[in-house]
């Protein structure tokens, strides 16, 4: 027990009495600092009629199915670059992954120069008109925005995910395949692809995980802004609590975050593993 | 090769590059404007600078502090990953060989603690550690990431240790190795691959935190996200500061990146096959 002791204490105290506290609060009234008497569901209650909390989780919903299926498209692609018999294929994939190294924050800044002042630059000196205002002043553009830079950035790792599942595919396999004269696309999509299901699983899982939490990015790039229109769930959270003191529906909704995350993670994972092939 | 083949690898060539380019491009961007006066900057942020300043950087290196921001990222990163490989290969060890209902249950609840947002708990969390916060800043965050990160550090040895043979412990022991030493003498060397792994995970994230660090750090103890967001907020304006700030935060991860490439990229492929 000498082994565990020390970092279960601590497991402990930072991650499951927060959780189990939160969770208790959330059916009191308090108040950040002390509570006083059980409330029921009225914190909860309360979050729902809140307007902004709806149109920011079907912001975020929007947010995390499309970068689910772009970033992991794209990271399949270049997993498939990066493995194909190109000479400079590691060449490219450091490449590939250098947004990974750097921090949401990081990017959010560059890229919103690249908005807001690099491309309305270009855009007046050579009239494009979908580029003259800064795509980060309105709301449609601005997801847009998100999900360009959240691919960008994330695409990298998932490519490490994808190119680990592709070349632990046996290559008798594939030889096979190409003896019986299928062609590169019928080999990639009736071998390669059901035989790294498992890959899938753990990017899909990741992206999902990081689409509901993503803040950095959010935080540099929109501020949630124009209007707040841009909030995604875990800004809006941070804002309602911190920003305007509503500590007992910040932390409601961050339950519901909660609830949903492990909900669509649980959901994902099952029908991911269904897929996959038992080798 | 067929003529379709060589078609196909030209193709990929041209894909690979041309997007390799758009993921660098970015970076090039802001090098380039960092190097350039205010006025060069608006008229055209593409051109490359007909005459170089060194001046923004000499700006931004004391405006964010930099110095002082790396060393504190250097620090808390450090320990926080030092302490999370000792914590957690001892934890994953004690778990992986003593085989009863408890351990079972709580490596259990370890893997389940790991789809818990952060967000979910940062309201609570800050109220009950505002003290421990106020008293060592740099301390507590170390802690913090320790129970952050232990869960995912624990399973990945976990499911390492399980490939070591249970011979060797027992060797050990009937050499007359007590367990500490049994664990720090021979086992834990033989789990070199995952340890870099773990430290290559581990780092990354806390490196580039921002969200914890916001909440429990302050000037004096910022780290290099931390001091670049800061100084942007505040210099907006100055964009050629900005971008020399920018240049110099991502500088020192990216040279740490070059130098043990390989090991990041077979570090994150182990870290996703489990």
């Amino acid at each position: 027990m000498k082994f565990a002791g020390v970092p279960l204490a601590i497991f402990s105290i930072v991650l499951v009495v927060p959780f189990v506290n939160g969770v208790y609060y959330t059916f009191t009234d308090w108040d950040g600092f002390e509570t006083t008497k059980l409330v029921g569901f009225s914190n909860y209650a309360e979050s729902f009629q809140d307007p902004t909390f709806w149109s920011t989780l079907r912001f975020t919903a929007l947010f995390v199915v499309v970068s689910l299926v772009l970033v992991n498209a794209v990271a399949f692609g270049l997993a498939l670059i990066v493995t194909s018999k190109l000479k400079s294929a590691n060449f490219l994939r450091t490449f590939f992954f250098v947004p990974n190294l750097v921090g949401g924050v990081v990017l959010g800044v560059i890229w919103q120069f690249i908005f807001n002042s690099a491309i309305v630059a270009l855009a007046n000196k050579y009239d494009w008109e979908l580029f003259k205002q800064s795509w980060l002043q309105d709301t449609n553009k601005a997801f847009w925005a998100l999900i360009i830079v959240t691919v960008w950035q994330s695409s990298g790792y998932m490519m490490i995910v994808y190119i680990t599942g592709l070349i632990s595919i046996e290559n008798d396999v594939l030889e096979a395949s190409q003896i019986d004269g299928a062609s590169p696309l019928r080999t990639l999509f009736t071998i390669k692809i059901p035989l790294m299901a498992q890959a899938f699983t753990i990017a899909l899982f990741l992206t999902l995980r990081g689409g509901f939490m993503a803040y950095d990015v959010n935080v540099a790039l929109t501020g949630g802004g124009p209007f707040r229109t841009t909030e995604l769930i875990s800004l809006h959270i941070f804002q309602d609590a911190f920003a305007n003191g509503n500590f007992g529906t910040g932390q409601s909704k961050a339950v519901v975050m909660f609830l949903i995350v492990a909900l669509a993670a649980l959901v994902q994972v099952t029908v991911s593993k269904r897929y996959e092939v038992q080798r | 090769m067929s003529t379709r083949a060589r078609w196909g690898k030209r193709a990929t060539f041209l894909v690979g590059y041309t997007l390799a380019f758009a993921y660098v491009f970015p970076f090039f961007l802001v090098f380039v404007n960092s190097l350039k006066l205010k006025y060069d900057i608006l008229a055209n942020p593409l051109a490359i600078p007909l005459s170089i300043t060194w001046e923004n950087f000499q700006q931004a290196y004391t405006k964010m502090n930099f110095f002082r921001s790396l060393t504190n990222s250097i620090i808390i990163t450090v320990f926080s990953v030092s302490l999370l490989i000792i914590f957690s290969s001892m934890l994953a060890y004690y778990l992986a060989r003593t085989k009863t209902k408890l351990t079972k249950y709580i490596f259990l609840v370890l893997v389940a603690s790991m789809i818990v947002p952060f967000q979910a708990l940062m309201i609570p969390f800050m109220a009950r550690f505002a003290q421990f916060v106020s008293w060592n800043n740099r301390g507590a965050l170390i802690f913090f990431y320790i129970g952050f990160g232990v869960a995912l550090s624990t399973f990945l040895y976990h499911g390492f240790i399980s490939t070591i043979p249970t011979e060797i412990d027992e060797a050990a022991s009937i050499d007359g190795a007590s367990d500490m030493v049994a664990f720090w003498k021979i086992i834990f060397p033989m789990m070199r691959p995952i340890t870099a792994t773990v430290a290559i995970i581990n780092a990354l994230w806390i490196w580039n935190d921002f969200l914890l660090p916001r909440l429990v750090l302050t000037n004096e103890t910022q780290t290099l996200p931390l001091s670049t967001y800061l100084f942007y907020g505040q210099y907006s304006i100055e964009y050629g500061q900005a971008m020399a700030g920018l240049v110099l935060a991502v500088i020192p991860i990216v040279i740490f990146y070059l130098v043990l490439q390989k090991q990041f990229i077979s570090g994150i492929s182990q870290g996703a096959v489990k």
